[in-house]
C-alpha cells in the first residue's frame, strides 16, 4: 500500500463515464504527472483526489485513510490551479495566509509561516501587493505559496504552467522541479504537456479516453510505450509508426517494409527480440526520429544499425539538429540529424536505423507485441 | 473602454456639432420642464398660481407650502402632512431593499457555485415570479398577509415586496456571479472555507458594482410602489406614495397646488438622491459581464 492509492476509482457524469476503473499507487515522495490531451479525465482524476469531484465507485486513500466523504479541507492536501485562482481581493500576504486562518492558526504564527514561505520562493516584496498587481509569473509563484504554506501530504497542481509564456514556462518547470528535490513532498501534477511530463515526473501515467493507457517512469513510457496512442503521445517530435511486415528467415526475424519507389527493404529485429512468433504477419513499426540518424550519427553502441537509402523530402533544420523527412511504408517518416550534416531535399542518402530501439504494435489491437 | 469609445465615435465638424449640442439642450429643457415647473410652483403662495402664470418664477418666495405639506397638510382624515408616511416608506423600504439584496446574492452564489439537482427549475420559476403581473397576485397576496396576521401593516408590505424583489436581485446576481470563476471557490474549499466563509470573504467583496445595481434598482421600484401600498396598508402604514394621492384627493374646497408640489418633490427626492450617490455605478454594474475591462 502507498502513501496515495487510488482503487478502482471511477467517475461518472449521469450515464457517461468519463473515468474508468483506475489504479494508481504513489509512494511518499513522488512526483506523478497525469499526461494525456484534452478531456481524458486528466483533472476529473486531480479533483477527485482533491474532493472536489466525488468518486463515483471505488476509494481513494491517503496514509492510509479513506478519503471517501472526506471534505476537501480535511483531507491535508493542497492545490494549485491552472488560473492560479487568487482571491482578487485580499493582498498576497493574505491570500497565502488564508488556508492557515480558516484552520484556525494563530495569527503571529500565520505570519511566521507566510513570512518562510515567500523567502522560499523569493517575493517577500510582493507580499503586500494585490493579484491584480502581479505579473503571470509573480502570480504563479504566490499560488505556489499558498499550497506550500499548509505544509500538506499531497500537493496537487492542475496544468499550473500552461498560462505562461514558453520562457518562463521553462523557468518556472526548473523552479518547481528543484523546489520538490527540496521539500521531498509528494505531487500529482496534470499537464497536456508530455515534455513538461517527462522532465518533471518520477513517474508518469498517460491517460486518454478515460483510461490509463500505461503508468511507469519517465524512460519506461518512453522506451517501452506499452500502445500506439501512448508512442505517438510522448516524444517531440513524435515517433515514427508505419506499417511492415514480418520475415522470419532461418529464425531471424526482419522488417520488411515498402520504399517510396516501390521496393522493400528488410531490417532485421534487435537480438533477443520476440518476433519470430508472428511471421508474415503485419505490424505497426514505432521508431523514434534519434533512431533514424546520418551514418555517422548513429548510436556506435547499438549492435543493429541498418542502413536504407531513401530520397529526403523535407529538411527541417533546427539549430542543434536537422530533422529529414522521408517516406517509409507508405507513411512520413522524420529522421534526426546532426546539424553539420550536408543534406538537402531530393537528394537519395543513406538512413541508418537503429533496430535496438524499434518496437512493434499490433494493428488491431494497437497493442505492444515486441 | 475609454479608448474603444473614442474609437467608434465619428468625427464630425464644427457646424454639424452645433446643431448636435442644440438639439441635445432641447430635449434636456424638455425633460427638465416638469421638474422646473413643479420646483418654482411649490416655492409661491397659491395665488400667484391662481392668477395664471405657471412657469413665471416666484414673484414672493416662500417655503410655506413645504412646511405644510411636510407637517400640516390634510391627508386623508388627519392633518400630519407627509411626515409619518414618508417614515413609513423608509421603515419599509431599508429591510426589503437590505433583505431582499442579501438573498439575491445568496440565491446567485447557491445557483453558480453550488449548482443542485433542479437547479435550473428554479431559477427559471423564480425568473417566472418577475413576469407575473402585480395584479394577478393581489387577491392571493392579500389573503396570505391575513393567514400570517401582518395584513395592513408595515413588515407586511416589506414581505410582499421581498417576495417580488427577490426574483430581480437574484437575476441580477446570478449573472454576475456566473463570470465570477469557479476554481476561486474551489481554491476556497480546499483552504477550509465553509458555505457562508466563502460568501462573506471571496463573493462578497467583490459583489460592489451588481450590488449596487440592485440597491437602485429594489430601491426605486419599492419606493414608487403605489399598487400594494394602496392595497395591503391601513392608515397608519401607508407608504408616502399612497399619503401624496390621499393628499391631492382630499383636500376640501380650494386646491392647493402647491403644497401638492412640495409634497410630490418630497416623494421623488429620495429615489433621485439614490441616483446622484451611486448612479455611476449603476450604469457600471450593467455593463459589468458584457464588456471586459
Ligand atoms: N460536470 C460535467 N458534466 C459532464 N461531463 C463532464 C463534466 N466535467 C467534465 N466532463 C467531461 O469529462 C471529461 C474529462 O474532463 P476533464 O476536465 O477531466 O479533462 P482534462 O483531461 O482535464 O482536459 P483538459 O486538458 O482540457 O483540461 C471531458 O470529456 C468532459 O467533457
Ligand atoms: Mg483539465
Amino acid at each position: 500500500m502507498g502513501f496515495l492509492d487510488i482503487n478502482n476509482a471511477t467517475k461518472s457524469y449521469g450515464s457517461v463515464k468519463v473515468l474508468h476503473e483506475t489504479d494508481i499507487s504513489v509512494e511518499e515522495g513522488e512526483f506523478l504527472v497525469l499526461v494525456g490531451p484534452s478531456g481524458c479525465g486528466k483533472s476529473t482524476l486531480l479533483n477527485m483526489i482533491a474532493g472536489l469531484e466525488e468518486v463515483t465507485s471505488g476509494d481513494i486513500s491517503i496514509k492510509g485513510r479513506s478519503m471517501n466523504g472526506v471534505r476537501p479541507a480535511d483531507r491535508n492536501i493542497a492545490m494549485v490551479f491552472q488560473s492560479y485562482a487568487l482571491y482578487p481581493n485580499m493582498n498576497v500576504a493574505k491570500n497565502i495566509a488564508f488556508g492557515l486562518e480558516m484552520h484556525g492558526v494563530a495569527k503571529d504564527e500565520r505570519d511566521k509561516a507566510v513570512a518562510e514561505v515567500a523567502d522560499l520562493l523569493q517575493m517577500r516584496h510582493l507580499l503586500d501587493r494585490k493579484p491584480s498587481q502581479l505579473s503571470g509569473g509573480q502570480r504563479q509563484r504566490v499560488a505556489m505559496g499558498r499550497a506550500l504554506v499548509r505544509n500538506p501530504d499531497v500537493f496537487l497542481f492542475d496544468e499550473p504552467l500552461s498560462n505562461l509564456d514558453a520562457k518562463l514556462r521553462v523557468d518556472m518547470r526548473t523552479e518547481i522541479k528543484k523546489l520538490h528535490q527540496k521539500l521531498g513532498t509528494t505531487i500529482v501534477y496534470v499537464t497536456h504537456d508530455q515534455i513538461e511530463a517527462l522532465t518533471l515526473s518520477t513517474r508518469i501515467a498517460v491517460m486518454f479516453g478515460g483510461h490509463v493507457q500505461q503508468l511507469g517512469t519517465p524512460k519506461e513510457i518512453y522506451d517501452n510505450p506499452a500502445n500506439i496512442f501512448v508512442a505517438g503521445f510522448m516524444g517531440s517530435p513524435s515517433m515514427n509508426l508505419f506499417p511492415a511486415k514480418v520475415q522470419v528467415e532461418n529464425g531471424a526475424a526482419a522488417a520488411r517494409i515498402d520504399l517510396a519507389d516501390g521496393a522493400t527493404v528488410s531490417l532485421p529485429f534487435a537480438p533477443g527480440n520476440t518476433m519470430s512468433g508472428y511471421d508474415t504477419q503485419e505490424i505497426i513499426l514505432g521508431i523514434r526520429p534519434e533512431a533514424i540518424t546520418d551514418e555517422d550519427g548513429a548510436d556506435r553502441k547499438s549492435q543493429a544499425i541498418h542502413r536504407i537509402e531513401t530520397r529526403v523530402e523535407v529538411t527541417e533544420p533546427a539549430g542543434s539538429d536537422i530533422f529529414v523527412v522521408s517516406h517509409l511504408g507508405g507513411k512520413e517518416v522524420t529522421g534526426r540529424f546532426r546539424a553539420d550534416v550536408d543534406v538537402s531535399p531530393g537528394d537519395v542518402f543513406p538512413f541508418a536505423v537503429n533496430m535496438d530501439k524499434a518496437v512493434a504494435f499490433d494493428p488491431k489491437t494497437e497493442m505492444r507485441i515486441g | 473602454m475609454a479608448s474603444n469609445a473614442s474609437a467608434n465615435v465619428v468625427r464630425t465638424g464644427a457646424g454639424s456639432r452645433y446643431v448636435i449640442y442644440a438639439i441635445l439642450t432641447l430635449f434636456c429643457l424638455y425633460y427638465l420642464l416638469p421638474l422646473y415647473v413643479m420646483a418654482v410652483n411649490s416655492l409661491k403662495p397659491l395665488s400667484e398660481i391662481q392668477a395664471g402664470g405657471m412657469m413665471a418664477l416666484p414673484s414672493q418666495w416662500t417655503i410655506a407650502p413645504w412646511q405644510s405639506a411636510w407637517s400640516t397638510a390634510q391627508i386623508g382624515v388627519d392633518a400630519t402632512g407627509l411626515r409619518p408616511y414618508f417614515l413609513n416608506s423608509i421603515l419599509m423600504v431599508v429591510p426589503a431593499v437590505a433583505i431582499s439584496t442579501v438573498l439575491g446574492a445568496l440565491n446567485g452564489y447557491v445557483l453558480t457555485k453550488w449548482r443542485f439537482r433542479g437547479d435550473t427549475i428554479v431559477f427559471g420559476l423564480l425568473l417566472f415570479g418577475c413576469f407575473i403581473p402585480f395584479q394577478m397576485v393581489l387577491i392571493p397576496m392579500a389573503r396570505m398577509l391575513g393567514l400570517m396576521g401582518i395584513a395592513g401593516t408595515v413588515p407586511g408590505l416589506i414581505f410582499v415586496h421581498l417576495v417580488y424583489g427577490i426574483g430581480f436581485s437574484t437575476l441580477y446576481f446570478r449573472n454576475y456571479y456566473q463570470q465570477f470563476p469557479t476554481e476561486l471557490v474551489r481554491a476556497a474549499m480546499i483552504d477550509g472555507a465553509g458555505f457562508f466563509m466563502i460568501f462573506r470573504r471571496i463573493m462578497l467583496p467583490s459583489s460592489g458594482p451588481i450590488a449596487v445595481v440592485c440597491i437602485i434598482w429594489q430601491f426605486t421600484n419599492i419606493w414608487n410602489d403605489f399598487l400594494f401600498g394602496a392595497s395591503f396598508s391601513d392608515f397608519d402604514s401607508q407608504p408616502m406614495t399612497v399619503a401624496l394621492n390621499n393628499l391631492v384627493q382630499s383636500s376640501t374646497g380650494v386646491k392647493e397646488y402647491n403644497v401638492h408640489f412640495a409634497g410630490a418633490i418630497m416623494a421623488a427626492l429620495p429615489t433621485l438622491l439614490v441616483y446622484i450617490v451611486a448612479g455611476r455605478y449603476f450604469v457600471r454594474g450593467l455593463m459589468a459581464g458584457s464588456v471586459k475591462g
